[in-house]
């Protein structure tokens, strides 16, 4: 009896303890993913009308002649991403800065972390300025030095851009899950390769790699989900253009909703556009979920059950 | 096949480790040079008049920093104080709510039994890897709804109501860290729970609290996306939304204005991330740690 006020006492205080957060994770999570599946059945617009269209959007994606080519963009660029930057570099930063001193290593980690804390816009800024068109930008003042004309890289290799631009940004954070495996790999079987004569690449290929499997698998499925709905310094730096060259599905939805020189307001289509997304995300977290065995880190807290 | 080491294989076995060390710092060098010449860049350009080639500056002057009394843009009556104003109203609502809403959160989940409890943590867990910027458009029409556009309260709440599975996350790790008995000898005392939580608990995780403060501040103070979406009004205009604006109308001609603005903006993150380096890389990854 005195057990159970107790109990029902506690859940109110548990209650006070959650509500504020939960409210805020309903309101600006659950409730936009909910709202965003259900606008895709509409044509929304400018008016913020819920005219149901059924599958109307849907059969719009199939008959749209730009979603061939954006579908093709958002896979080279979410994959070009990946294995350029977030495995291969990542990789190679992460092997370097451990093997080199300490605090040198911590130094050249803390500059490729400083792009992810840089906002974006001044993000941006750089990039505009590295890659102008003009001989006033890096690139083309490097190139009028050696005598040769400005190159217009933007809009002439759009994809490379966008790949480079979030590279540089998405690299620091398979470098640092790296790092911190690399470092948890008790040093003596490190030495042991290295008294049976091993090298430092037979070192890597053998010891290193195999141990930091289960990093590698978390980075490939963490970052192609946010590659595929990035879009911000795509936005930022080449706005998708020219011509949609270098516009991805994340980024064609937004678009027709808020572009500013379209300005079309399509929300309804938009919101189907980014539905797709959010299954591919939903999907995406449940196969986390199961491969990464995250359950384990769900324990009962022990105090409330003494 | 184990090797037999005499005098002079090992010292050829050092000095390819030597060699192998160079190398290392070699590529770092290299592949990290264009990284630094470009925040480089914003301080060189930032100070000069024109720079030859793009990139050797001429002549020292502080011209380019005359937006701080004159924003420089057609139209625009806001002046540049306001906008910093804004941008730190901004930054400091989105660390209050999410400090204020996480921790308690975090506490709960992490010492208090109750239905539903590992529901929460699995979905604080998803969402943390759930893309929010996919949910833009809904955002939009939510605040619409509230009638929040225009609004930088609008911008905090999304930001913070973003951030809120990120921080419960890092908390709970805070809390669990916790010996349990600190807690029941308080609780034995005859404290309440919520006393417990306020006069015991909270001291013993600040530098939790410190974490996820330091990272809802920075990411308000460079919030972009919903910033530039979701506020027209040059009343409510961060410096974010200037730098945007200047990007839009000069066409990037005016790289000294851009730099010496950019500069600016980013001149408390740039302080921050010089003072708390080994604290970013260690959270960075602790956040993470959710899922690795």
């Amino acid at each position: 009896m005195v057990q159970s006020r107790r109990r029902q006492g506690g859940y109110f205080r548990v209650f006070l303890f959650l509500a504020p957060g939960l409210l805020l994770i309903l309101l600006f999570f659950l409730a936009p993913a909910i709202i965003t599946a259900v606008m895709g059945f509409t044509n929304m617009d400018y008016r913020f009308q819920w005219n149901f269209i059924g599958l109307g959007n849907y059969v719009r994606m199939l008959h749209d002649f730009l979603i061939p080519k954006i579908a093709v963009n958002t896979l080279i660029f979410t994959f070009g991403t990946l294995v350029i930057f977030s495995i291969f570099f990542a990789l190679a930063l992460a092997l370097t800065t451990t093997s080199i001193g300490e605090r040198s290593g911590l130094f050249f980690q803390a500059l490729w972390l400083l792009p992810r804390y840089t906002p974006p816009v001044v993000y941006a800024v750089i990039w505009l300025w590295i890659l102008s068109p003009t001989k006033g930008g890096l690139l083309n003042g490097l190139r009028d030095l050696m005598g040769l004309p400005p190159i217009p890289w933007i809009l002439r290799y759009p994809l490379g851009v966008i790949i480079v631009t979030n590279g540089v940004i998405g690299t620091s954070m398979g470098m640092l899950i790296f790092s911190s495996a690399i470092k948890a790999i008790p040093r003596d079987y490190l030495w042991a390769a290295r008294v049976d004569g091993a090298s430092w690449f037979q070192e890597v290929r053998y010891i290193i790699l195999p141990l930091i499997r289960w990093p590698l698998m978390f980075i490939t499925a963490y970052q192609t989900l946010s590659y595929l709905t990035s879009y911000e310094y795509i936005l930022l730096i080449t706005g998708g253009g020219p011509f949609h060259a270098s516009e991805v599905w994340s980024l064609y939805a937004y678009n027709l909703a808020f572009s500013s020189y379209g300005g079309t307001f399509e929300f309804g289509y938009g919101a189907a556009l980014a539905t797709v997304l959010i299954v591919v995300g939903a999907l995406a977290s449940l196969v986390y979920w199961r491969i990464f065995r995250l359950q384990k880190m769900m324990a009962p807290p022990k105090i409330e059950v003494l | 096949m184990p090797r037999r080491f005499t005098p002079g294989s090992l010292a050829k076995e050092r000095r390819k480790r030597t060699a192998l060390k160079v190398g290392m710092y070699l590529f770092l060098f290299l592949v990290t040079l264009p990284l630094a010449i470009g925040y480089l860049w914003l301080v060189v350009g930032a100070f000069s008049k024109t720079l030859m080639y793009g990139f050797v500056p001429q002549g020292f002057t502080l011209q380019n920093w005359d937006f701080l009394w004159n924003p420089r843009l057609p139209g625009l009556d806001v002046d540049i104080w306001h906008m910093f104003l804004n941008t730190l109203y901004l930054a400091l609502g989105v660390t209050i709510t999410v400090v204020a809403v996480s921790t308690p959160m975090a506490y709960a989940i992490s010492r208090m039994h109750f239905p539903g409890r590992t529901a929460i943590l699995a979905s604080t867990l998803i969402l943390h890897a759930f893309p929010p910027i996919t949910l833009l458009l809904a955002l939009y029409y939510i605040l619409h709804a509230l009638g929040l556009l225009d609004n930088l309260l609008g911008v905090i709440l999304v930001r913070a109501g973003l951030w809120v599975p990120f921080a419960v996350w890092v908390m709970k790790g805070f809390f669990d860290d916790i010996p349990w008995d600190i807690e029941m000898s308080a609780l034995v005392d005859g404290a309440t729970r919520l006393r417990t939580f306020w006069k015991i608990m909270l001291p013993l995780v600040r530098p939790g609290i410190g974490a996820i403060a330091v990272f809802a501040f920075i990411g308000g103070w460079t919030e972009f996306i919903f910033q530039i979406t979701f506020v027209h009004n040059p009343k409510s205009w961060t410096l974010c939304s200037y730098i945007y604006a200047i990007i839009g109308s000069y066409r990037l001609t005016n790289y000294g204005l851009l730099a010496a603005a950019s500069l600016f903006y980013m001149a408390p993150v740039l302080l921050f991330f010089i003072f708390t380096q080994r604290f970013l890389v260690r959270v960075t990854v602790g956040g993470m740690k959710g899922g690795s």
